[in-house]
């Protein structure tokens, strides 16, 4: 502090060049950084749970036909993405360990592998919705899907789209990041001594396959 | 950043990974055997199996800070109260029935 109050105004005594001003240290930075994205999915989770908890109160609602409409969607679409996301978070974990060790490379290979996988969830959700559309499995009364003809059976297509379109939308935000991350990691900016970004980046990505893992039973399974 | 540059293996997180896989496999095929009744929480117990792998070591929870452990378990928290209180309604419109 009184190395600092000697300086001439405008500087600074050298530091880490990651480290922000108002904090201590860079350990403390980046548990600040944690906790604030942790805040920041806590309110995802809360985004969601209103659309789960709507799900839930119609599915008691109209149960016949939420069970016959889940299982007339694409359930082989339904699996595929689900093992996609489910690989795709396995590799997002292998960048963050990667970088741990140093192996810069290998994280942004790591990657961009998920950015792939992410393109296939995405491809195959493209298929999905066509297919759909083409049947008139839609909300409300744009519903015209001849085999299932029950009351309800049009609340089960607008939450369906409701829930994936909003899921689709965090997969294409979560790509974005991810891209930019990995940029970043290629450039030098992150290495086994300050990563945090990656990790962040990685939670979110998390995140996304959590939500898909709670989907994929309510509109595929059940 | 909190293990401090021990060497750390990736073997835990392909057991992750296959685990998650086993289970998808599971959830995808008890779902075709249409089990009625138990079809719902089944598939829920295997989601939520799913989920906590994910939260404790996708994400590194278990290694986290005891903030970070409040923060995850509110959040579900804020979820259990969101579904209590809508179903001790919906749940109770027929009340006069009994």
């Amino acid at each position: 502090m009184s190395e600092a109050a000697a300086l001439p105004p405008g500087e600074h005594p050298a530091h880490d060049p990651h480290l922000a001003h108002h904090f201590s240290s860079l350990e403390r930075q980046v548990d600040a950084s944690r906790l604030g994205m942790w805040l920041f999915l806590c309110t995802e989770v809360l985004l969601f749970s209103g659309l789960f908890v709507g799900y839930a109160v119609y599915r008691y609602s109209f149960p016949v036909a939420f069970a016959a409409s889940s299982r007339t969607s694409e359930i082989w679409a339904g699996t595929v993405n689900t093992i996609v996301l489910i690989t795709s978070s396995l590799t997002v974990a292998l960048a963050i360990h990667f970088v741990r060790a140093g192996r810069q490379r290998a994280a942004v290979a790591c990657l961009l592998i998920t950015l792939v996988f992410a393109l296939a969830f995405l491809g195959i959700k493209a298929i999905e919705y066509t297919a759909h559309f083409h049947e008139h499995q839609l909300p409300g009364r744009y519903y015209r899907f001849e085999s299932v003809r029950l009351p309800g059976a049009e609340m089960y297509w607008a939450l369906y789209f409701l829930m994936t379109g909003l899921h689709g939308l965090h997969v294409v935000i979560g790509m974005t990041v991810l891209a930019v991350i990995a940029w970043r990691t290629a450039h030098g900016y992150y290495s086994a001594h300050y990563y945090v970004g990656i990790e962040l980046a990685g939670l979110y990505w998390h995140l996304v396959d959590l939500i898909w893992i709670f989907l994929y039973p309510l509109l595929y399974l059940i | 950043m909190a293990e401090n540059g021990e060497r750390h293996s990736a073997l835990p997180y392909f057991l992750v990974w296959v685990a998650l896989l086993i289970l998808t496999i599971t959830t995808f095929l008890t779902g075709r055997m249409h089990l009625g009744t138990w079809a719902l929480p089944l598939a829920l117990a295997i989601a939520v199996t799913k989920s906590l792998l994910v939260i404790l070591f996708f994400m590194h929870v278990i290694h986290s800070t005891r903030l970070t452990w409040v923060v995850v378990i509110a959040s579900f928290l804020w979820l259990g109260v969101l579904f209590v209180l809508t179903f001790a309604d919906y749940l109770t419109r027929m009340w006069k029935i009994y």
